[in-house]
């Protein structure tokens, strides 16, 4: 129920911040989201979804942050 | 998929597992609050990857779950009328009430419609102005914010006919509620990440202190899984009690401040009756006075609405952690998916359906 995917916006719908929209593919599948939570979100950003909700834009930099540490050998699990 | 591949990377896994058991020197009982991270961990098989030193023991964070046999049944009577569409996700049609569930009701003719949104209703009220047209409000502040925007919209937009009926549960009083157990026995907490999305985890930090019980706001996936596990562990070796946040791609300390000024419009806390804990104070959402019209209790009179008491389903200790499905006689034989006595069995969130559907009823050695 909590269950909330990342998706990739393609295409914003209208400037109202109560009603913009933005097309979001979840790997292909498109759905039209709510922006209304995420007014910072732009074309080709990656946000988190739930209920046709977008909760977060994703952060590309911390993404990788956790990757990275996770990946370098030196600084093993810290 | 980006976001998803690289958080399912059997390399980062497995080196996070010999983190895990270079670092465990004595047991240790973790429990994962989300019901979502409830099933990554049995669909990952992580809970058997272990250490034996490590148990992992799950949460009452599946809203279906934990959603008391009282509002299902309050839910039935308002669905069952001839003037009403009856709007819920999906996972609920097939949670038992006391007589009956919400799929057995709409193939005797009940108008009970699956939405994936909640702002699909309003669209659903203005094609059908002649209908009183019902949301099924249910979850924790994850879906907060949608369903806040539905009863703001439906009253902005004058939607006479559009009334929610609101369960909400919110996760730090139902997480104190289990550590204050006489029967407790969680040391640290992956906490719900998806939840910390929208209102942040400042709300941890005295819980945290307070109970000196580390809590890490952890991710879905197995490397997240595992990682948040790391974590939690490393502090309770070192004496460790804080809040730390293993999720931080989409978790900041102070949430979403706008999803969370959204559910503050709309909603206030309230005290919320839970399956298997019973009532908990500061629980649960209620709509802000103003909303009377789009609430769905104050809509209809349910005033004769009698639950019948519970029957041998053990999803309420399940919920507290204090039983597994496997101490549950009927799992696996009267009970099952496509049979559900409980709604752990239902929601493929529920620990009984995550044990199920990975075949874990053939296995009786292992928990
Ligand atoms: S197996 Fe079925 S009856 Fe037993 S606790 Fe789980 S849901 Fe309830």
């Amino acid at each position: 129920m909590c269950l909330a995917i990342p998706g990739r916006i393609l295409e914003i719908r209208g400037t109202d911040p109560l009603s913009r929209t933005g097309l979001v593919s979840f790997g292909g599948a498109v759905k039209e989201i709510h922006l209304v939570c995420t007014p910072g979100a732009r074309a080709l950003d990656y946000i988190l979804v739930h209920a046709g909700l977008s909760l977060a834009v994703i952060d590309p930099a911390e993404a990788s942050r956790l990757l990275e540490t996770l990946g370098s050998p030196e600084q093993e699990h810290d | 998929m980006k976001y998803l591949d690289e958080y399912r990377d059997a390399g980062l896994s497995r080196k996070l597992l010999d983190g895990i058991r270079s670092l465990v020197t004595r047991p240790w009982v973790l429990m994962e609050v989300c019901g979502g991270q409830t099933h990554g961990i049995v669909r990952h098989g992580i809970d058997q990857l272990l250490p034996p030193e490590v148990e992992l023991v799950h949460g009452p964070g599946c809203p279906v779950c934990v959603t008391p046999v009282r509002m299902i049944d309050r839910a039935h009577a308002i669905a069952g009328r001839s003037d009403v569409i009856f709007c819920s996700f999906g996972d609920m049609l097939r949670v038992p009430g006391s007589e009956s569930d919400l799929l057995t009701l709409k193939s005797r003719g009940a108008a009970i419609r699956v939405v994936y949104s909640p702002l699909d209703c309003l669209r659903i009220a203005r094609e059908n102005p002649e209908r009183e047209v019902v949301f099924f409000a249910i979850g924790f502040e994850t879906t907060a914010p949608a369903n806040a925007i539905l009863a703001w919209q439906a009253r902005e937009q004058g939607l006479t006919n559009l009334s929610l009926l609101v369960a909400h549960v919110r996760v730090p009083p139902a997480m104190v509620s289990i550590l204050e157990s006489p029967d407790n026995r969680v040391q640290g907490f992956l906490g719900p990440g998806h939840v910390c999305t929208v209102v942040g985890y400042e709300e941890y930090e005295p819980l945290a202190a307070r109970h000196r019980v580390p809590v890490v706001i952890t991710g879905f996936e197995p490397v997240d899984l595992l990682q948040g596990i790391l974590l939690v562990l490393r502090q309770l070796e070192e004496g460790r009690s804080e809040v730390e946040n293993q999720y931080p791609r989409v978790v900041r300390r102070e949430g979403n401040i706008v999803a969370r000024q959204w559910i503050d419009r709309v909603f206030e806390e309230c005290d919320r009756e839970w399956r298997g804990a019973g009532w908990i104070a500061g629980s649960g959402y209620r709509l802000r006075p103003g909303f009377e019209a789009h609430d769905a209790e104050k809509r209809f009179d349910l005033s004769g609405v009698i639950s019948a008491a519970p029957g041998p389903c053990l999803s309420g200790q399940i919920l507290q952690g204090a039983k597994k499905p496997h101490d549950c006689p009927a799992f696996g034989h009267a009970c099952t998916p496509e049979h559900p006595l409980g709604p752990t069995m239902v929601s493929s969130e529920g620990a009984c359906a995550a044990y199920y559907l990975c075949g874990r009823h053939r296995d009786s050695r292992r928990p």
